[in-house]
């Protein structure tokens, strides 16, 4: 391969998907940033100060997991801890087994696709099924999510329309709310008739073990309106210390994410149903997973567990609106799936060491970060690693020989009038891969080395 | 963002780092900013040890190779006199990039006290020597390129109020001006469908705003936008911000 994946995926994607892709992005990204600076007077305070409390609450996550746990079962759920992606799927389903429940209606959860739930469970005999209209399609078209908030940002409406036909919910009409209704029609049913709810968690409080979950299409609320029982399962960064911090943390998600002020639905769940509440879940089981973010923690990368999945990132970022999110092969992608997914990797990191490079380091991640993660900087870090690690990396230039004359002046102004040669010799005729791939979409400049030296020189006598 | 803390100017004496691209490609960058720069009443000095700041490889994930031409550049621009350069990207490299990868290191404090005194270009004209005005004339529309490694600076705001002050300048605005050109060092070469994707993005913009010239604090952005544009046969005049300081003191063409 000659080049990095990314860059050959992004261009065999073809202009239609590439043209949807960064027409949503930009226009999402230009009303984010017109809302937060029309109604705040400092933005970029607002993102430092949410980025110190979610650093606080992960660089103390060991007094307040604890604390948390305490509160959800005074609360009346019950609480349960998988180190792994594996032992979270086994928990499920022995919850499921044990209740002879076999229909799960599921909403608002990266983690279930981070961890491969509904493939797990279907042996099973267990059906879990997307309740979200993006994740819906992605499920019937056995697709994968490419977007972090627009699950089918890469999917246009005609080929949704196919896929609805195929799946016998009518037929074929493109028409977005016909599409809409049909979804819900089928889904109203599948409300009702299944066993347990799962859920993920937008944030949980320390404070008063509150879990908090935001929606646009209030799927979540449906998926624990009929069933007995809820299952949330909730990465261990989920965790903010106070109830107050929601609202600093719901007014930046929503406006960064969507361009809403707050989404449309705001749940707050303070356990199973009372005595005194007609419905909801009678059981409430909160799966805690940890499937490498404490490894995450220990790292020099720790920062990217701040991360509340609002894809302002994907959204501004260049090289996803080039690429789409496929490119990256991963539940998370753009930048922070970029530093995100080759750390939950743990010892295969090497498989997706690729995914740092994909980055020109231009730092617009960083400056729309609502949590204010210095993006650029994990993925050097996550480059140097791969370097440590021998990891190959297709087209990047080698360093070494660069290095050496780099640090010897004798040896640097040897080179610069040796660079004549590029404007004698047809850059076809050089071997070096580098030189080539520049050349192949751009001039270059005429070879002007040590001519600024013996100007400098000449001048001052 | 990026830290551009720095150390206060004493005296009106700097050292030029020129950059390894002014140095194979860009002379007249490095004339220029002598040029300017000596205009204002400042003494240059240029260490010929000089070579490059260790961005390249710092981006290629190279870090112990980068280490290497690192130490070379803090030994070789010794003592207390400001550093000046005219790009956002090496000065980027040298007061937070190098600060990264020496995290570690024993002489983490002597690349840190480099950083403290190492000034972009444009940055030093406005913020470090308070440059307010410009005398002479430039007659073109101009479009100015926010270079990436300038986020969180100063760097983009002092450039436009020179460009801003210069009799006979017409600034324009172009679509997306927060987006990246697409260099991005490496990248440019193992990620070339991309890169030159954006870059042709950037250029469609910048077009249609129809700019005389379409200037630069960073000669990277310039070598990609201007070689794209050049390969496709439909060229376009780049220039250096500290060229159109040059000539509008040389009373406008060149």
């Amino acid at each position: 391969m000659r080049f990095q994946p990314i860059d050959q995926f992004a261009a065999g994607l073809p202009a239609d998907k590439r043209a949807s892709v960064y027409q949503s992005t930009k226009t999402t990204h230009e009303k984010r940033t017109k809302l937060l600076f029309d109604q705040f007077t400092d933005p970029n305070r607002l993102r430092q100060l949410a980025g110190e409390i979610k650093q606080h609450a992960l660089e103390n996550l060991d007094t307040y997991l604890p604390k948390v746990e305490a509160k959800l079962k005074a609360n009346g759920a019950q609480v349960h801890w998988a180190s792994t992606g594996e032992a979270a799927c086994q928990k499920v389903l022995e919850i499921m087994q044990a209740r002879g429940a076999t229909k799960m209606v599921k909403s608002k959860t990266m983690v279930s696709e981070e961890i491969e739930l509904a493939k797990f469970l279907k042996p099973h005999g267990i059906e879990a099924l997307e309740t979200d209209l993006g994740e819906f399609i992605i499920q019937i078209d056995d697709d994968h999510p490419s977007h972090i908030v627009r699950p089918i940002i890469h999917k246009n409406r005609r080929e949704i329309a196919q896929s609805f036909e195929r799946e016998g919910l009518g037929a074929y009409n493109d028409d977005p709310e016909t599409i809409t209704r049909r979804a819900r029609h089928f889904l109203r049913h599948k409300y009702l008739a299944a066993d347990v709810g799962l859920t993920g968690a937008n944030f949980v409080s320390a404070e008063s073990g509150r879990i908090v979950l935001v929606t646009n299409e209030g799927n979540s609320r449906f998926c624990l309106a009929a069933t007995k029982v809820h299952i949330a399962l909730i990465g261990i960064e989920k965790i903010v210390p106070r109830d107050r911090d929601l609202g600093l943390l719901l007014n930046l998600l929503g406006r960064s994410g969507t361009a809403q002020d707050l989404t449309v639905y705001t749940e707050f769940i303070n356990g199973p149903k009372s005595t005194a509440q007609p419905d909801g879940p009678e059981e409430m089981h909160v799966i805690f997973l940890d499937n490498g973010r404490t490894d995450v923690l220990a790292s020099d990368c720790r920062e990217i567990l701040r991360c509340i999945r609002c894809g302002a990132c994907l959204n501004v970022c260049p090289v996803y609106r080039q690429a789409s999110g496929h490119a990256y092969r991963s539940v998370y992608p753009g930048p922070v799936g970029a530093v995100l997914s080759p750390l939950l990797m743990g010892g295969k990191f090497a498989q997706k060491a690729d995914l740092p490079k994909a980055s020109s380091l231009c730092g617009a991640c960083h400056e729309v970060c609502p949590v204010n993660i210095p993006i650029p900087d994990l993925l050097l870090r996550l480059r140097n690693r791969a370097k440590e690690e021998n990891v190959p990396s297709p087209g990047t230039p080698p360093m070494g020989a660069w290095a050496l004359m780099a640090s010897q002046p004798t040896a640097w102004k040897a080179a610069l009038l040796g660079g004549k040669l590029l404007d004698y010799v047809p850059t076809k005729l050089i071997p070096v891969p580098a030189l080539q791939a520049w050349s192949a979409q751009r001039a270059l400049p005429a070879w002007r080395g040590g001519e600024f030296r013996k100007w400098m020189k000449q001048r001052k006598r | 963002m990026l830290n551009s803390e720095r150390s206060p100017l004493k005296g009106k004496r700097v050292q030029l780092m020129a950059t390894c691209l002014c140095d194979a490609f860009y002379d007249d960058v490095a004339a220029a900013t002598v040029e300017v720069l000596e205009h204002l009443g400042v003494e240059v000095v240029f260490p010929e040890g000089q070579t490059c700041c260790g961005q390249p490889a710092f981006n290629g994930g190279d870090w112990i190779a980068s280490r290497k031409v690192v130490r070379h550049t803090v030994q070789t621009f010794a003592g207390e006199d400001p550093v000046v350069v005219p790009s956002g990207s090496c000065a980027a490299m040298l007061f937070h990039g190098a600060g990264l990868e020496f995290e570690n290191e024993p002489d983490a404090p002597a690349v840190a006290a480099l950083g403290r005194r190492t000034w972009e270009l444009a940055d030093y004209l406005v913020n470090g020597l308070g440059v307010k005005t410009w005398s002479g004339r430039y007659e073109a529309t101009i479009a100015f390129h926010r270079s990436c490694h300038s986020r969180g600076t100063k760097s983009s705001e002092a450039a436009l109020t020179l460009l801003q002050a210069v009799p006979g300048v017409r600034l324009v605005e172009f679509g997306e001006g927060e987006q990246c050109c697409g260099f991005g060092g490496t990248f440019s070469v193992s990620f070339p469908n991309i890169s030159a994707a954006m870059g042709n993005l950037k250029l469609d913009h910048v077009r249609a705003a129809q700019p005389d010239v379409f200037v630069s604090g960073d000669m990277s952005c310039m070598m990609h936008l201007g070689g794209l544009a050049a390969k496709e046969g439909k060229p376009i005049k780049t220039q250096h911000l500290a060229q159109v300081l040059r000539d509008a003191l040389k009373g406008g063409a060149r």
